[in-house]
């Protein structure tokens, strides 16, 4: 385990030089940066049909039954009328006006320095390389529709771990796809879950073989380039008993101008006594409609934690869910949400409680300035016979200016007597009393809001690795200075 | 260094919301002095130290304040920190999630109008940790969540030895001390005070015990929102063995008809 010993130290050591630049107001940040459109090397032409469909499968070389999977998705898909709540942006979407395919690069790569110029330019600009020499075990960079980037390092193939994308995964693994995929998140779940199995492409493949605890985090980065394309990650991920795995994607979009739709499904598996921790940090472009299903299934004394960050997006619709099946199973959901100008997040978290003793947190930190808007949408449900269980729920929001706009939609539904299930819900203002303490000691009013936001999400940044929390302390910031500038 | 009075003000009128409560205070304070501001409760201290910071919610109406030959009231609070004033509050601010290291670091770039590394802030950070008695953990803390009220003032005189400011605005540092942490706290400000010979500093009390400590050049008395006498220490003295009762019958005004 050298190299993992050596990642780590490497890591310690990063970790302080990082500190040191946590806090630093670094004005070069950028992001909204465009690579040449020129690259495809395969690009379905617009709106979804059967022979679309039928065409990603070929052209992935899939197997018989993953075809069938996907055309009776697509007709679930059809079938189902648009979700009535949630937001109005919904009936804006216009899926005839979309690409449900683009491949950008026909083969896979091994080694980051086979990855084409251009990408490894834009990964750059967002300390893809760098992280992923420092510590990250492997690295499925998604560019496009299509996995250009795979590795995975010596140590992680001799723990038997399986760190793929999803496509490869496929023809790697059929028996254990096929057996576990859309087990826990149904094709016909809900209108979106149907539309991402029927055009699904990339997303990552995890297995996680008994007993192993995999101690570096698990990274992909992704990104999504091309007016009015969509993207349809699939990502599996399964933790066999009594192992363990952190898992981390995080996206930043640059700014084009056309509307776009990404529309994920996640679904993770953790057996008896394993541990799944899966964080996100989402920055689309104002532009996208990000309508993912997350769940989970928690198996006895398992536990699985959902780290959500959303910002950026036209329209965000997100409740990870943990669905807690077995005794003494345990669920955390920690989220935070910032809604700027036009745009509406709309984030939660459901946690089932399906058997006794099992328990769930849920904290959810949202920040609406410029006239967003933040909902939090919850269900807590405990089954009748499910004795024991704990659940704790809160809910703090901030409000920048008077314009914007925080609402909170908790459901609650207990049919057992022996619980204890509590939940708070905030809503602040920064004060001007915190303000001038802060301004008292040379800050500026800007720099002092900053502190203030940062300090109002830090229960959520101290859970990311470090550069993220610093990559997501500079995007707080450009938001922050959206209005100002 | 100028020869401008570190602190002049002239006929200051404060109101808070509709109620003025400060009806013209004048006090100089030169480089280096010691003054110590003394008054019972509700007589207006707090909003001197408040208005002379720039709270937002005191509103100036008449009178002016110089700071080193400077109209102190056309700056903004933060301005006035950075050009060395210095409020150590009566009750500091809770901001949740914030740590004490990053905002004591972050406090001191902007006070010198630089960076300042870690491994600079470090070394400067304990040495003045040390001389406050205070563990390293504390800094690991948020920023003031959950101090005892000795850690809160302990930690406003830290940021004061940071910043080595050129003036003090002290108040009622002393309270929610018991008698080992006033004398530590006590000693920490006058070693900045040895340190820095022009610093001028307005201590806020309403006990003469801190002034054991910290010896003033000058004790003033407010009373319903005006200074209505300045002596020297010996008036602290007289103070406290006749309490304020004395200066109430003395100055009361007559109730308005
Ligand atoms: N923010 C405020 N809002 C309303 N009244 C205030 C405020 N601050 C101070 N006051 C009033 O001003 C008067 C003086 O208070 P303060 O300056 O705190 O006195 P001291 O510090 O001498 O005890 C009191 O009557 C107090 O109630
Ligand atoms: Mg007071």
């Amino acid at each position: 385990m050298a190299t993992v010993n050596d990642a780590l130290n490497e890591k310690r050591t990063q970790r302080d030089k990082t500190l040191s630049e946590l806090n630093d107001i670094d004005r070069d940040y950028k992001y909204g940066f465009h690579d040449p459109e020129d690259k495809y090397v395969f690009k379905s032409g617009k709106g979804l049909t059967e022979e679309i469909v039928r065409k990603i499968s070929a052209m992935k070389n899939e197997p018989e039954w993953m075809l069938d999977f996907r055309l009776r998705a697509l007709k679930l898909f059809n079938d189902k009328p648009m979700p009535q709540w949630g937001s109005e942006m919904l009936n804006d979407i216009d899926f005839n006006n979309i690409h449900y395919y683009v491949r950008s690069s026909e083969k896979q790569e091994r080694n980051w320095d086979d990855v084409p110029e251009d990408i490894r330019k834009t990964f750059d600009r967002l300390g893809i390389p760098e992280a992923e020499q420092k510590f990250l075990a492997g690295v499925t960079a998604q560019y496009e529709s299509e996995v250009v980037y795979h590795s995975i390092r010596e140590d992680l193939e001799k723990l038997g771990v399986i760190f793929t994308d999803m496509d490869s995964g496929l023809r790697e693994y059929p028996e254990i796809v096929k057996k576990y995929m859309g087990t826990v998140i149904p094709s016909g779940d809900n209108k979106f879950s149907a539309l991402n199995t029927a055009v699904w492409s990339g997303g990552s493949f995890i297995y996680v073989p008994k007993g192993v605890k995999v101690e570096i985090p698990l990274q992909a980065y992704f990104r999504i380039n091309t007016e009015n394309m969509g993207q349809f990650e699939r990502t599996l991920i399964i933790a066999d008993e009594g192992s363990s795995v952190h898992y981390i994607e995080g996206c930043t979009a640059p700014t084009y101008s056309t509307d776009s739709l990404h529309s994920a499904v996640v679904e993770l598996i953790a057996m008896d006594g394993a541990k799944i921790r899966y964080t996100t940090i989402q920055n689309w472009s104002n532009n996208v409609y990000n309508l993912v299903t997350k769940r989970a299934i928690a198996h006895a004394n398992a536990t699985v934690e959902w780290v959500d960050g959303n910002l950026g997006s036209k329209l965000t619709m997100k409740y990870p869910a943990v669905w807690l099946k077995g005794e003494g199973a345990r669920g955390e959901i920690l989220s935070i949400a910032w809604a700027g100008k036009g745009q509406h997040q709309d984030a939660g978290a459901k946690i089932m409680h399906l058997a006794p003793n099992t328990s769930s947190v849920v904290t959810s930190k949202s920040i609406s300035k410029d006239g967003g808007r933040t909902s939090y949408r919850g269900l807590i449900k405990v089954l009748p016979g499910c004795h024991g269980v704990k659940s704790n729920v809160r809910c703090d929001a901030l409000l920048m200016d008077a314009h914007s706009r925080s609402d909170t939609y908790p459901t609650m539904q207990i049919d057992e007597d022996n619980v204890r299930v509590e939940h708070e819900a905030t809503v602040s203002k920064i004060s001007d009393e915190q303000l001038f303490y802060l301004m008292s000691r040379g800050l500026s009013d800007e720099e002092a809001r900053l502190m203030i936001v940062n300090g109002f999400i830090e229960e959520f940044t101290k859970e990311l690795p470090m550069e993220y929390s610093v990559e997501l302390n500079k995007l707080i910031q450009l938001e922050m200075e959206g209005s100002i500038g | 260094m100028s020869q401008q009075p570190a602190l002049h003000i002239r006929d200051l009128h404060v109101t808070v919301g509709e109620k003025e409560i400060l009806k013209g205070v004048d006090l100089v304070i030169q480089a280096g002095e010691k003054h110590a501001l003394m008054g019972p409760n509700g007589s207006g201290k707090s909003t001197l130290s408040y208005a002379l910071m720039g709270h937002p919610n005191y509103k100036i109406t008449q009178g002016e304040v110089l700071f080193q030959g400077e109209n102190l009231l056309e700056m903004g609070p933060d301005e006035r920190a950075r050009k060395g004033l210095f409020l150590a509050f009566q009750y500091p601010m809770v901001i949740p999630g914030v740590k004490v290291f990053q905002f004591l670091r972050n406090m001191l770039k902007a006070r010198r109008g630089r960076d300042v590394s870690v491994k600079e802030f470090r070394k400067e950070l304990n040495e003045k940790m040390s001389l406050l008695d205070m563990k390293q953990e504390f800094v690991r803390r948020y920023l003031n969540e959950g101090f005892s009220g000795g850690e809160k003032k302990r930690h406003e005189i830290l940021q004061m030895a940071l910043l080595e400011p050129s003036l003090c605005l002290l108040d009622e540092t002393d309270s929610g001390l018991d008698i080992d942490a006033l004398r530590i706290v006590c000693d920490g400000i006058n070693a900045v005070a040895a340190k820095n010979t022009d610093m001028g500093m307005l201590i806020i009390t309403h006990y003469q015990r801190m002034l054991n400590y910290i010896e003033p050049d000058f004790v003033h008395i407010l009373f319903e929102g005006k200074i209505v006498k300045s002596g020297t220490k010996e008036l602290a003295l007289e103070l406290e063995a006749h309490g304020y009762e004395l200066i109430e019958n003395e100055f009361r005004q007559p109730a308005q008809v």
